[in-house]
């Protein structure tokens, strides 16, 4: 029999028994509806977590440090090149850096300990410089406030324990001033003619340098919710954000300023604990690794910790999508029941149907067919109802978190091949429920099937 | 007239089925030859063996031992495939309980078989149209055989039958449902059919009256077995 025919036919006897193969459809409809939920919230909560890291600028960025800044007094060398002279991290290889291809941006990293005094108040916090790409990353999505109105702002983006702790009600104080007490590293008079004169954070010039305590006042503009100069080199989490040039004319002591002092790098030579090396994406920082370190440094990135939370991802969607099948194999069953009973109530015509000419085979594929069509309506039906199921349960999430003072998130997601997978998977399915019945057909013997009443 | 190469040649056939531990001949060492365009009578008693002989002829069963040759091919060595396409080809069937597919209607029912021989759509209607007038039936076209009386019904069944032109048609008891005055109507429209197109014509039936008055050959069977077979005088030709 031609397909179209086939297919006339099949729509035909499935609306014959319309109620029992629409419910037979629906229990198809609700396998794939609870298959596609299950993996839309594993796909939107993996989407939410790489959102959140990538945010955290952990998985696309390098963390370079000069070879002598981690390893040597005595502990043991990790790194096979490490008995090779090591590079000084200077404004030449951050010209360097920046040169390669898929790099974004290179910036050292600004980071002190400090003093804040609000309303007469200290408070003890850690600051950290920001580069203006960080208004792009998404991690100062939702904030309130605004974020700093140019690259060399004189105003601060706090965070919202931070904002918490000097306010109970930190919006009140969106536009309110604080004071930064900090610690300006100042050059020495023998030395001071040596030093560059934009001279930059972590920077330091032999000879050594004094410390004198400094204030700065600064007009609050923004508060934000996550935490977006965590991580690695972070020294714990910032609690006031400021703009990367900012912080860099502060010329606020550092940790590492002291090491520097001791680390003979030359009386007029700019160099650095680290550098911050962005690439394009996460998928160049293997490459870009691996190039920098041949360049004679140290490097580091998270890009491990990024595999093993997919490897998590595809272990956590797996568990997902078994539960999730387990309604679809119950609907599986209830195909094999209807085309059954469809059997036994169309023996006669069967039997007609082999006597006019149809051959087993033509007999076989009605039945899949009419199995497919229930799948593909299931499958349909199916993946709307799931979806539907999973923006219901980021709607409840998003009431429950309304109510917590919390952002709204987004739990489920259902991407393109999560809808093209959960139809092909129905059909297939609903293919393989009815090969016992559609094989059983074929073989019912043309003469006992007329004889049937 | 029936001509002299035989239509259907059955060279001791037999059919036996397992009941338990004992075997049953249902047909038991027929042989028997059928000319083209004869119209045949297979008489006999219920459990004679004559409707297990038409489902043989038909090749919806398969003898235990014995040749079928119809129009030139030995049923036995079909494949299964292939008796499903002499079944579609080369005969049609009909039958005591009409068999129409009662959620069809009569053109559908009627256009089911150019379905299953894969005559082009286009073909079909007139195909239809044709096979339903001569059973005189194209007013009732659109209508459901639970719509028609069962004479209506047999006439579709025929009609059916004829849609894809065989060149042999099988008739299981066609007036068994039906009284005699209609029996006899279908049994003449079978005759008339059989001139206009030329077709061999083997039925079954309890009812001697009427094959003695419609069949050219009458072939009588009794346990399984061919007992007699002669020509009928005086059939209308």
């Amino acid at each position: 029999m031609k397909p179209r025919d086939l297919t006339d036919l099949a729509l035909r006897n499935l609306r014959e028994a319309l109620l029992r193969n629409a419910l037979t459809t629906l229990g198809v409809a609700v396998g794939v509806a609870s298959l596609v939920a299950m993996l839309s919230l594993g796909v939107g909560l993996q989407q939410l977590a790489a959102k959140r890291l990538s945010q955290s600028g952990l998985f696309d960025t390098i963390f370079v440090t000069p070879k002598n800044a981690f390893r040597g007094m005595g502990r043991p060398q990790r790194d096979p090149d490490a008995d090779k002279p090591g590079r000084s991290l200077d404004d030449t290889a951050r010209r360097e850096f920046e040169a390669l291809p898929n790099v974004i941006e290179v910036y050292p990293q600004v980071r002190f300990f400090t003093e804040i005094r609000f309303n007469n108040r200290p408070y003890a916090a850690v600051v950290a410089g920001m580069p203006d790409s960080s208004r792009n990353s998404g991690a100062f999505d939702g904030m309130q406030g605004t974020f700093f109105s140019s690259a060399a702002a004189n105003v601060p983006i706090l965070q919202i324990e931070f904002a918490k702790d000097v306010s109970d009600k930190p919006s009140s104080i969106l536009g309110q001033e604080l004071v930064l007490r900090y610690a300006e590293r100042q050059a020495l008079p023998s030395t001071a003619a040596n030093n560059d004169a934009s001279a930059n954070p972590g920077e330091s010039s032999g000879g050594g340098f004094s410390v004198v305590p400094k204030e700065l006042h600064l007009k609050i503009v923004g508060i934000v919710e996550t935490e977006p100069a965590a991580g690695y080199g972070g020294y714990g989490n910032a609690r006031l954000l400021m703009p990367l040039a900012t912080a860099s004319t502060l010329r606020a002591a550092q940790v590492n300023d002291l090491r520097d002092i001791v680390h003979d790098s030359g009386p007029a030579k700019t160099t650095y604990a680290s550098l911050s090396v962005r690439a394009k994406s996460p998928s160049q920082v293997e490459a870009l690794e691996a190039t920098i370190k041949k360049m004679g440094f140290n490097v580091f990135s998270l890009l491990d910790a990024s595999k093993s939370l997919r490897t998590f991802f595809t272990v956590f969607d797996s568990l997902l999508g078994i539960f999730g099948c387990l309604a679809l194999a119950v609907a599986t069953l209830g195909i094999v029941n209807t085309l059954v009973m469809a059997i036994l109530e169309r023996r006669r015509e069967i039997g007609v149907l082999k006597a006019l000419g149809a051959a087993d085979a033509d007999v076989q594929q009605l039945f899949f067919v009419e199995a497919g069509v229930m799948g593909f309506f299931g499958g349909v039906f199916g993946v709307l109802l799931g979806w539907m199921l999973g923006r219901a349960v980021t709607i409840g999430t998003n009431l429950y978190l309304q109510r917590q003072n919390l952002n709204p998130i987004e739990l489920s997601y259902v991407p393109w091949w999560l809808t093209i997978s959960g139809l092909v998977f129905a059909v297939l399915v609903s293919l393989a429920a009815g090969l016992y019945p559609a094989s059983r057909a074929a073989k019912l013997n043309p003469v006992d099937a007329l004889r049937y009443e | 007239m029936p001509t002299a190469d035989p239509a259907i040649q059955l060279d001791r056939v037999s059919r036996h089925y397992a009941m338990g531990d004992t075997s049953v001949r249902a047909v038991n060492e027929v042989s028997l030859s059928v000319a083209n365009n004869e119209f045949l009578a297979l008489l006999g008693s219920s459990g004679s063996g004559k409707s297990t002989l038409l489902n043989l002829i038909a090749g919806l069963d398969r003898p235990t031992s014995g040749s079928i040759i119809a129009r030139g091919r030995n049923l036995a060595s079909l494949s299964s495939l292939e008796l499903a396409r002499y079944r579609c080809h080369t005969i049609g069937m009909i039958f005591q309980s009409f068999n129409l597919l009662p959620r069809m209607t009569l053109e559908e029912n009627v256009e089911l078989p150019l379905r299953l021989a894969e005559v082009d759509r286009a073909e079909r209607p007139a195909r239809v149209r044709e096979a339903l007038e001569h059973v005189r039936l194209t007013h009732r076209i659109g209508h459901r055989p639970t719509q028609l009386s069962g004479g209506e019904q047999q006439r579709v069944a025929i009609a059916r039958a004829l849609v894809n032109r065989p060149k042999i048609l099988l008739a299981d008891e066609p007036t068994g449902n039906l009284d005699t005055a209609t029996g006899e109507a279908i049994l003449a429209l079978l005759r008339e059919l059989q001139s206009q197109l030329g077709m061999t014509i083997v039925m079954v039936t309890h009812e001697r009256p009427l094959a003695e008055a419609f069949a050219d050959h009458l072939a009588t069977m009794g346990d399984g077995k061919l007992l007699s077979t002669f020509a009928v005088k005086g059939v209308p030709q």
